[in-house]
């Protein structure tokens, strides 16, 4: 039990430390692009994409 | 033309009508119980019309149906748009419509016939959970297999709202429906006493947290942006929000169980976790507001934007308040008490109800192939009567409950009850009749709304013609 409990403690650390390496990652300058990128797509969609490409119904 | 040879937007219009179909009938019959506690004739003596029965009903109906439809429409709608991607499966998609048609068709049939399994939010008996899973399936393998053909790189973030929002409920349903049949309409929880309690308020809370607030915050984000005309704040911030609050929504549900069998240990848990949500959850408010900075202006002239920025201040309100409510003193007082119904109503009408009308206002014109909604002073009107209706119902639930938590608890000095429990009944009716026409000004809306969609959808050039003249 008390081997038990041990896991248990740690397990709140680990998460703990996941939480803050999601928090560091996330304002990192490396995410900083593809963050950029990603907040722009409800702007870029095309409106009417081609169903099938093979077709030669090309819009973009 | 190009419209119904890329996009799948058949099975959206169907969706975002019926959103507001059922949002009339569940709002109707939540009118009807409304008007039974301060009329309690209005149930005319039938077994089928009383408030034990129409109760589940009515929360089957505004959730499932209601919300659920928003959800099916938007979520559709907005992972082909930002994946640049048709759906995918083919005629899944349809049978995700009539599949879901069919399950609130049979929970409206077998709830007023007192068919259930008396968990709540979980009535519907085995045949129709098998039916659900199924069609939930089904859902998933649409949703994620758009994302997977995308045409983008990226995973916009509403996406991964909606996404964890689909898997988490089938994980729910599946779980806390482990029944054992013993007729066709009746079986029993394979789970013993107080740990069926917990399975059930793990899934009940947790249907709070992914089926009401994370898809719909899926909506938020794409929306708000979308109406607003600019991106998101903060991405990295909504990326944070998304993490920290679906891991720790799933520790909340004990506290729905404070004072009763539950082991005090996962008591505790239930109520520490859900202070924590208060961080993600107002993380997730602030993020959509400031999405409007520099742009505030456009509240004072665009209704649509109005509901759905609205929605967020009282997603706000109910989640400040919640988290309240979870504290064990507070929620000896507030627990079984009419406050409940308060905060929950505020979340409902307030957040999941004014965001999913607010977004359909957004798509029905775009699905229709129409410049806007036929009147926009009625949508301003819809928004002034809604939100009016949303603060009668949740003050006078807060001084109801507030009441009868103090009424209940209030002792002589000789440690006799002070009060009778008729006495708090009693003292409820003021109350309960302005609760019934705060609900009433509500399903006016719907009216409204109602009106508006169909006048649009009928003066809608068709798409055909369109492309036609074009």
């Amino acid at each position: 039990m008390e081997f038990m409990n041990d896991i248990r403690a740690w397990y709140t650390v680990v998460m703990f430390v996941v939480f803050l390496g999601i928090v560091f990652w996330a304002w990192s300058s490396k995410t900083q692009r593809r963050f950029d990128e990603a907040a722009q797509l409800p702007f870029t969609e095309t409106d009417y994409p081609p169903r099938d490409k093979n077709k030669g119904d090309h819009h973009e | 033309m190009e419209t119904e040879n890329t996009y799948n937007y058949k099975v959206v219009r169907q969706f975002a009508v019926m959103t507001v179909v059922w949002g009339i009938v569940g709002m109707a019959v939540g009118v009807l119980i409304a008007a039974q506690m301060v009329w309690p004739e209005l149930n005319f003596d039938t077994p089928w019309l009383t408030f034990s029965r129409l109760r589940p009903l009515h929360t089957n109906a505004v959730i499932f149906a209601f919300g659920g439809s928003a959800l099916f429409a938007t979520s559709y709608y907005v992972v082909q748009r930002t994946c640049q991607a048709r759906l995918f499966g083919g005629p899944l998609a349809a049978f995700t419509f009539w599949g879901w048609t069919l399950i609130i068709l049979l929970a409206a049939i077998t709830l007023p016939l007192g068919i259930t399994t008396s968990k709540e939010y979980a009535e519907l008996e085995w045949p129709i959970d098998i039916l659900i899973a199924i069609v939930w399936v089904a859902y998933a393998i649409v949703f994620f297999g758009t994302i997977a053909v995308r045409k983008v790189k990226h995973i916009y973030v509403a996406n991964w709202f909606y996404g964890a929002f689909i898997l988490t409920i089938a994980v729910l349903h599946i779980v806390n429906s482990a029944e054992l049949p013993v007729s066709l309409t009746k079986s029993y929880s394979v789970y013993p006493g107080a740990i069926d309690a917990m399975v059930q308020w793990w899934y009940g809370h947790n249907a709070v947290g992914f089926f009401l607030t994370a898809g719909f915050l899926g909506m938020m984000y794409y929306f708000i942006p979308k109406q607003a005309e600019r991106p998101i704040y903060s991405y990295r911030l909504s990326v944070v929000h998304f993490w920290a609050l679906i891991s720790t929504y799933m520790w909340a549900g004990p506290h729905h169980l404070h004072y009763t069998a539950l082991p005090d240990w996962a008591q505790s848990l239930g109520m520490v976790f859900s202070l924590i949500l208060l961080a993600p959850s107002w993380g997730g408010m602030i993020n959509g507001m400031m999405t409007l900075s520099g742009a505030w202006h456009k509240l004072r002239t665009d209704p649509i934007l109005k509901f759905l920025i609205v929605s967020l201040s009282f997603y706000g309100m109910s989640t400040f308040e919640g988290p309240m409510m979870s504290i064990k003193t507070v929620n000896s007082l507030s627990h079984y008490t009419d406050w409940t119904i308060g905060h929950v109503h505020s979340g409902a009408l307030g957040w999941v109800g004014l965001v999913s009308i607010g977004s359909v206002y957004f798509l029905i014109p775009k699905l229709f192939n129409r410049e806007q909604m036929y009147s926009i002073r009625l949508i301003d009107a819809h928004f002034w009567i809604a939100t009016i209706g949303i603060v009668l119902y949740i003050a006078s639930m807060w001084i109801a409950g507030v009441m009868q938590g103090l009424m209940w608890r209030a002792v002589n000095d000789d440690g006799t009850l002070t009060y009778s429990f008729v006495e708090s009944l009693k003292a409820m009716y003021p109350y309960y009749t302005v609760r019934f026409i705060g609900g009433l000004l509500y399903l006016v809306g719907m009216f409204l709304m109602a009106y508006n969609v169909y006048k649009t959808i009928s003066g809608a050039k068709s798409a055909a013609t369109v492309a036609q003249t074009a």
